[in-house]
Order: structure tokens, then C-alpha cells, then sequence
């Protein structure tokens, strides 16, 4: 290890059985299997969850703030990329 | 002793140790060296504790006299503990505290997995519940005992210390006394004599992973189970019982 400090590692929840994992938040841990121990003790203590995912923060590849104009401003006026153009039937109550 | 003596004595014995060795982690709450490491020591500390109130609450009703779970913590002296020395010992640095937690978590699991087939109702489900967290306090010792073992040579030396220091608190947990033998006819608990090898074979392998070298059965000490404890139990329950001594009854 180069640091004294512990890598940070990204928690990663499955709150149940069919449901996706969810981003809980983070912890540092000395290596990937202790890092489990610890998301396990940070964040399912009152039975958050049924599984867990960690990965190290620095192994994610993330998006620059900085290129958020050209990334996602396009969507913006493309409204037609919604489902928001039909006639929903009366009675249908989940769409 | 009449069986109900002896299932009531051997309850106590496991609700001590779990009590004991909460207290001494609970003196490690706001000193752990890591904010994830402290949380989960506080975790564990609270498993215990939960532990120790479910078995002195059977205590109380085994023995008929109305005792509560608090009078059997807080208002008991010294010789009426009957807790491992293993579990009294005194934190000292963090691998210490691991490598106690660890010996004894070890012993403690099997403790365990046997109580879930004893005969007697109350200690089965207790056991049922406990095993889970037992199992789980163990992985994470067993993970940190390799991590110091195999780590620097600095950490090698310090927690193979750690385990030469403890080891002779070790062989208490497998030395019957009559209680014991009592409970092992009467509800079918665990022979501690076959308890000894599973220990064995698990604390070897996790040492050997560790990169340590198991320490030798030399001179054992022993006395916890009859009440004769080393200097460092009465410091302990001298803080832990100070509020209940001082206001008996005091609740929040």
C-alpha cells in the first residue's frame, strides 16, 4: 500500500430478492473482502438488505460534471423519446 | 447437585462470558482505531449483550426467585461470576483484543452448534439465535487475525504476542468440572472434550493462514468457571456494576 489510508469502496445494497442493488454509500476498508465485512456492519444493521456489492470508488468510471452540456443536455428537447404521445384507456390503472 | 442447580450454574456460566467480554469491548466504543472497525465492534458488542440478557432472563426463571436480568449483572460480586479468564482480560492493543475475541468466538461457535441439539427448549432457541451471530463475529476476527499475521513483520510479531500471551487462557474451556458432567447427562449439552478437537482444528487453520505459529500447550490456568478470577475482574465489574450499586433500581 502506498497510503496509510484504506481505499474507499462503493456499497452497493439488494434490499430484496428481485429488487436491484441500490447505492447505500461508502466505506474504507484495508482490501475487497474486508470491505464486505464493513458494508456489511455500516449498512444492513436493521436489515437493509438480502445482498452486497462492493467496488472500489477509484475502479468506477464516472462521468466529467464538466461535459454535462454535451452529455445529457440533447435529451432535453426530444420529447417525442417519452412514451407521452398516447391515449391512455380508462381502466388501466398500471402503465 | 440437582439438575436444575446444574442447568441454572451452566447458564450463568455462558451468560458471564458473554457478558464479560461485551464490557471489555464495550471499553474499546469511541477507541477503535478505524470508524468501520468501531462499528462493528459496538455490533458485536451489542450481540453479546442481547446474548447475556436472554440467558440470565432463563437464569431467573430457573431459579425461581424473582431475580432479574440486572440484579444478576450488576448485583453479584466477583466469585459468583463464573465467566472464562479468557474473556476478562484486558484489551491491550488491537490485537489483543482480536485474538481474545477470536480464541474464544472459535470455542464459543461450537458451544453453540451443539446447544442446538441439546434437550432443553430455552437453551436450544437461544443457541439458534446466537450461532448466526457467533459465525459471523468469527469470520471477521479469523479475516483480521490473517490480515495482521500476513501483514508487516511488525504486525506478525506483535499479534503472534498477542496469541502466545492468550493461549494459556485456552485450556479452561475445555476442562469439565461437575457441572459440566452434570449438564451433559441431564440436557444432553456438549461433552467439552469434543468440543476441543473441532477448536483445534479450526484455530490451526486460521493461524496457519495467518502466517503464526500455534503456541504450545504449556501450564493452563484455570478457575474462571468456580469463580476464582484473575486481578482484572473485579476493576471491570467495579465500573460496570457503579451505577446499580450506587442507585439500585436506576432505569432510563
Amino acid at each position: 500500500m502506498t497510503s496509510d489510508e484504506w481505499p474507499l469502496y462503493e456499497v452497493f445494497i439488494r434490499s430484496k430478492s428481485g429488487l436491484s442493488h441500490r447505492h447505500a454509500g461508502s466505506i474504507h476498508a484495508p482490501d475487497d473482502q474486508m470491505a464486505l465485512d464493513h458494508a456489511r456492519d455500516t449498512y444492513t444493521r436493521r436489515s437493509e438488505g438480502v445482498s452486497l456489492w462492493v467496488v472500489r470508488s477509484d475502479q468506477i468510471i464516472a462521468s466529467d460534471p464538466a461535459e454535462n452540456a454535451a452529455f445529457f443536455e440533447p435529451a432535453e428537447d426530444k420529447i417525442y423519446r417519452h412514451p407521452t404521445f398516447y391515449d391512455i384507456p380508462d381502466g388501466v390503472e398500471n402503465l | 447437585m440437582s439438575n436444575d442447580g446444574a442447568v441454572l450454574a451452566y447458564t450463568l456460566r455462558l451468560a458471564d462470558n458473554t457478558l464479560i467480554l461485551a464490557q471489555r469491548m464495550v471499553e474499546l466504543v469511541a477507541a477503535e482505531p478505524e470508524l468501520e472497525e468501531e462499528l462493528a465492534n459496538a455490533n458485536f458488542a451489542l450481540d453479546y449483550i442481547g446474548q447475556a440478557r436472554m440467558l440470565y432472563s432463563y437464569a431467573g426463571d430457573l431459579e425461581g426467585k424473582g431475580r432479574s436480568e440486572d440484579e444478576f449483572a450488576f448485583m453479584r460480586d466477583e466469585h459468583e461470576f463464573a465467566n472464562l479468564l479468557l474473556v476478562e482480560q484486558p484489551n491491550g492493543h488491537f490485537g489483543d483484543a482480536l485474538v481474545r475475541q477470536f480464541l474464544f468466538d472459535a470455542f464459543y461457535v461450537h458451544q453453540l452448534e451443539a446447544l442446538c441439539r441439546c434437550s432443553d427448549t430455552r437453551l436450544r432457541e437461544f443457541a439458534a439465535r446466537a450461532v448466526k451471530e457467533v459465525r459471523y463475529h468469527l469470520r471477521h476476527c479469523s479475516q483480521w487475525l490473517v490480515r495482521l499475521g500476513d501483514g508487516t513483520q511488525l504486525s506478525h510479531d506483535r499479534v503472534q504476542r498477542s496469541l502466545d500471551d492468550a493461549w494459556r487462557y485456552t485450556g479452561e474451556m475445555f476442562a469439565s468440572d461437575d457441572t459440566d458432567r452434570a449438564v451433559q447427562d441431564c440436557i444432553d449439552v456438549p461433552d467439552l472434550e469434543a468440543i476441543r478437537p473441532l477448536w483445534r482444528r479450526d484455530v490451526e487453520a486460521v493461524i496457519g493462514r495467518a502466517t503464526l505459529t500455534v503456541p504450545a500447550d504449556d501450564w493452563m490456568a484455570s478457575g474462571g468457571k468456580q469463580g476464582r478470577h484473575s486481578e482484572y475482574l473485579g476493576y471491570l465489574l467495579a465500573e460496570m456494576q457503579y451505577l446499580q450499586r450506587s442507585f439500585p433500581g436506576a432505569s432510563w
